[in-house]
């Protein structure tokens, strides 16, 4: 006999579950302007503490502090807040259209808009997002037609993708915006090899890449960090940590043993930890990822701590998993309200306008939606059928010829 | 005209890419410095320089995704994964990723991506190193998979590859990279030396995508083969004694589904080889083609002579490897329905 214990086995489980108070007591947060800012060509040694901080500018009385202040004038700011807006006011409307029949599938991107509409107004638009199904501020921000939006998830005649994809997996190469497959994490790598292509033809565009942070568990997360990190790829590699992968929370993907972020120490990268809901926070920390990788300083991952506010998808009930109000618990607050209170307390928004914008962004989402719809809802309205055959290949080889013809088309 | 063995036509397909097209860059595990452990990179890093053809970490699946991105920006990248036995780390990468990417972007985007790898068994290679995958990418809608069986054929469908701007698998037969292999492995090696098809031209040309080769006529029964079976199929139709005709497929996706209705139309009998596993294997598919397309024409049923379905065996290559001898007994199955 010995006396060492029986070995037990570990399976995490979040704090708080159905009918639990909502519990962020073990969340150490950082104050906004504790954690540093290195210099923009500081060695990677030198910063290894990062992933342990929390990059935040708003503090608690919605001012700007430095030392990652990003001296935003207020119409970039004007500019964020409305795409973040419309793409709430988008995903409430298209999540109605959903319970309403109209379309199969919808995905919100709730409570985590100023991550996608920061990163796509900060970076140039010759630089090319590879997204995940939650970054619709991209679109948003950069002026995507709200109409080509809601044709895709009716999969109806004007549907830009021509009803190949689920609803609001998109496609916008005009828009820097790549193509996105259910898959979780095989973008990731196609990133890496993009940067790594300009870096190649010595031309000056960098690309920035999505996961959540379940996503971190796949291989090809770690893959894509290997190859940044062994060929300086000028990338942004971004997790999206927003707590929740479908039901499981971020512990089943590690977060109880260590930040996301500290991911990249392994493979020599810098790994930015950023308040996700705290706009002018991911718009400083991607810029100074940006500076890097377009000085040949090579990939940076940032983690961007954030809170899925809605349901994974329309085919999902967070109230069985989660407590139900704890997305009104997070404390770092909601990324709209936060910048429009900064807004306000620069003296450069008020009630008034802001309810006013409000209006008029739904009334926008809601015409875009009347003229999707008469073009035509879910199985309405279809792209014609012989565009079924096409783009397979760049030619249509013999298979597919015969397949048309005997369909008829 | 130069004689080269199929590795050396490979290398200089790629030298000569390289020279031409600076869009097109090589990489994958210890091609660069070092060359490959085939040497078909050979040499290739010192004459056009470290960022053209350089080595990259273990990570079929990350070798994949960033020759995925780099063919959604522009360039044309030519990987090695350096067994096809390795490849399956990176089959999400191929199926879900560079097989979808045109069609689920609406032409948005495309992969034009070339990935060679050494297939195949008769090597002593155990069942890693030995595979013939074929089938499981030819089933895979947006993907080309072609297998050449001469360097001729390597180095025009090596080029045709690289400049076709859908995703190309091409499979290397190994066994067959530095001369022709009957089957006959207690013979002596042969070197391609004096073969008609170890003349390759130099400067770039192509052989379609799609096409394949009639390698003997005959009119009695219509043999498809591809990659090393070329040349297994060529001895077993000599020791049968029969009056074949001989294709050799080339190009499994596309597939010159012409050539082998109007051969096996001609002769009313169809034999199929591969060195894969039977059940489900590409054999399968092509005797459903023949089935649908021929049925009238058919004299005797369908042969199918592959390798069995085991793992590949290290003791027993020999015993799995469908040599000339159960192709001479298909051949005589069919002449004598």
């Amino acid at each position: 006999m010995n006396n060492q214990p029986r070995l037990t086995l570990h399976i995490p489980e979040p704090p708080a579950r159905p009918g639990d108070h909502p519990d962020f007591g073990g969340m150490k947060l950082p104050k906004a302007g504790e954690t540093m800012r290195p210099d923009v060509d500081a060695a990677e040694p030198t910063m290894r503490d990062m992933p342990f901080g929390l990059i935040r500018v708003l503090d608690d009385g919605h001012n700007a502090v430095c030392p990652w202040d990003p001296h935003l004038e207020a119409d970039v700011l004007h500019r964020g807040l409305r795409a973040m807006m419309l793409t709430r006011a988008f995903d409430d409307r298209l999540f109605r259209a959903h319970r309403q029949g109209k379309t199969s599938f919808y995905m919100k991107s709730t409570g985590e808009e100023a991550i996608a509409v920061a990163q796509s107004l900060m970076l140039d638009r010759r630089d090319m997002c590879f997204p995940t199904y939650r970054v619709l501020g991209w679109l948003m921000a950069r002026g995507y037609p709200l109409l080509d939006l809601v044709n895709q998830i009716f999969s109806n005649a004007g549907d830009p993708l021509r009803g190949r994809q689920l609803p609001i997996l998109y496609s916008a190469r005009a828009y820097g915006f790549y193509s996105i497959s259910g898959n979780l994490g095989s973008r990731f790598g196609h990133a890496v090899g993009w940067a790594m292509a300009s870096a190649y033809k010595g031309d000056d565009r960098i690309a920035l890449a999505y996961v959540g942070e379940g996503t971190t568990a796949e291989g090809g997360f770690h893959e894509a960090l290997t190859f940044a990190s062994v060929y300086r790829a000028p990338v942004i590699l971004c997790v999206t940590n927003n707590q929740w992968a479908i039901s499981s929370f971020s512990g089943i993907a590690g977060a109880d043993e260590t930040t996301f972020a500290a991911k990249a120490l392994a493979y020599g990268i810098p790994g930015l930890r950023v308040d996700g809901n705290d706009f002018l926070a991911v718009w400083a920390a991607t810029q100074w990822a940006a500076e890097r990788a377009r000085l040949n300083l090579g990939a940076t991952l940032i983690e961007l701590f954030t809170y899925r506010a809605a349901g994974h998808s329309t085919a999902d009930d967070p109230a069985k998993y989660r407590p139900a109000d704890e997305a009104l618990q997070w404390p770092l607050g909601d990324p709209i309200e936060r910048l429009k209170e900064h807004l306000i307390v620069r003296g450069e928004w008020d009630e008034e306008r802001h309810a006013a914008l409000q209006a008029a962004l739904e009334d926008e989402v809601r015409a875009a939606v009347r003229a999707g719809e008469a073009i035509g809802t879910l199985g309405k309205s279809k792209p014609e059928l012989g565009s079924m055959f096409e783009d397979v290949f760049k030619e249509p080889d013999w298979r597919v010829i015969e397949q048309r013809r005997e369909m008829g088309v | 005209m130069p004689v080269m063995n199929m590795v050396q036509a490979l290398n200089n397909a790629l030298d000569e890419k390289l020279g031409a097209d600076p869009d097109v860059l090589i990489f994958g595990e210890d091609v660069g410095y070092f060359g490959g452990v085939f040497r078909v990179t050979d040499g290739l890093q010192a004459k056009h320089g470290l960022t053209r053809c350089f080595d990259t970490p273990i990570a079929e699946g990350g070798i994949i995704a960033t020759a995925i991105g780099m063919g959604a920006y522009g360039l044309r990248p030519v990987v090695e994964i350096q067994f096809a036995d390795y490849i399956l780390p990176a089959f999400d990468q191929l199926v879900s990723e560079a097989a979808r990417l045109r069609y689920r972007s609406n032409g948005e985007f495309w992969a034009p991506l070339t990935v060679r790898t050494p297939y195949g068994g008769g090597i002593f290679g155990g069942q890693t190193h030995s595979q013939s995958p074929e089938a499981i990418f030819a089933h895979v809608v947006g993907l080309k998979t072609v297998v050449p069986s001469n360097p001729y054929d390597a180095k025009g469908l090596l080029i045709a590859a690289i400049e076709d701007d859908d995703p190309v698998i091409m499979l290397e037969p190994k066994r067959i990279y530095n001369g022709p292999f009957d089957g006959h492995h207690d013979r002596p090696l042969k070197t391609w030396a004096g073969h008609p098809k170890a003349e390759v031209p130099t400067g770039l040309y192509r052989v379609p995508l799609g096409k394949a080769a009639v390698v003997r006529e005959g009119r009695a029964v219509t043999v498809l083969a591809y990659g090393t079976m070329v040349h297994v199929a060529l001895s077993g139709i000599d020791e049968a004694g029969v009056d074949a005709e001989l294709l050799d497929l080339r190009s499994l996706v596309p597939l010159d589904i012409e050539a082998i209705t109007a051969s096996v139309r001609k002769t009313g009998r169809c034999v199929i080889l591969h060195e894969a596993s039977r059940f489900g294997g590409f054999g399968g598919e092509l005797s459903a083609l023949v089935q649908e397309r021929c049925f009238d024409h058919l004299k005797a049923p369908i042969e199918r002579v592959a390798g069995w379905d085991t793992p590949y065996p290290h003791a027993f290559e020999w015993d799995y490897f469908p040599g000339p001898a159960r192709l001479v007994a298909a051949l005589r199955r069919v002449m004598e329905y």
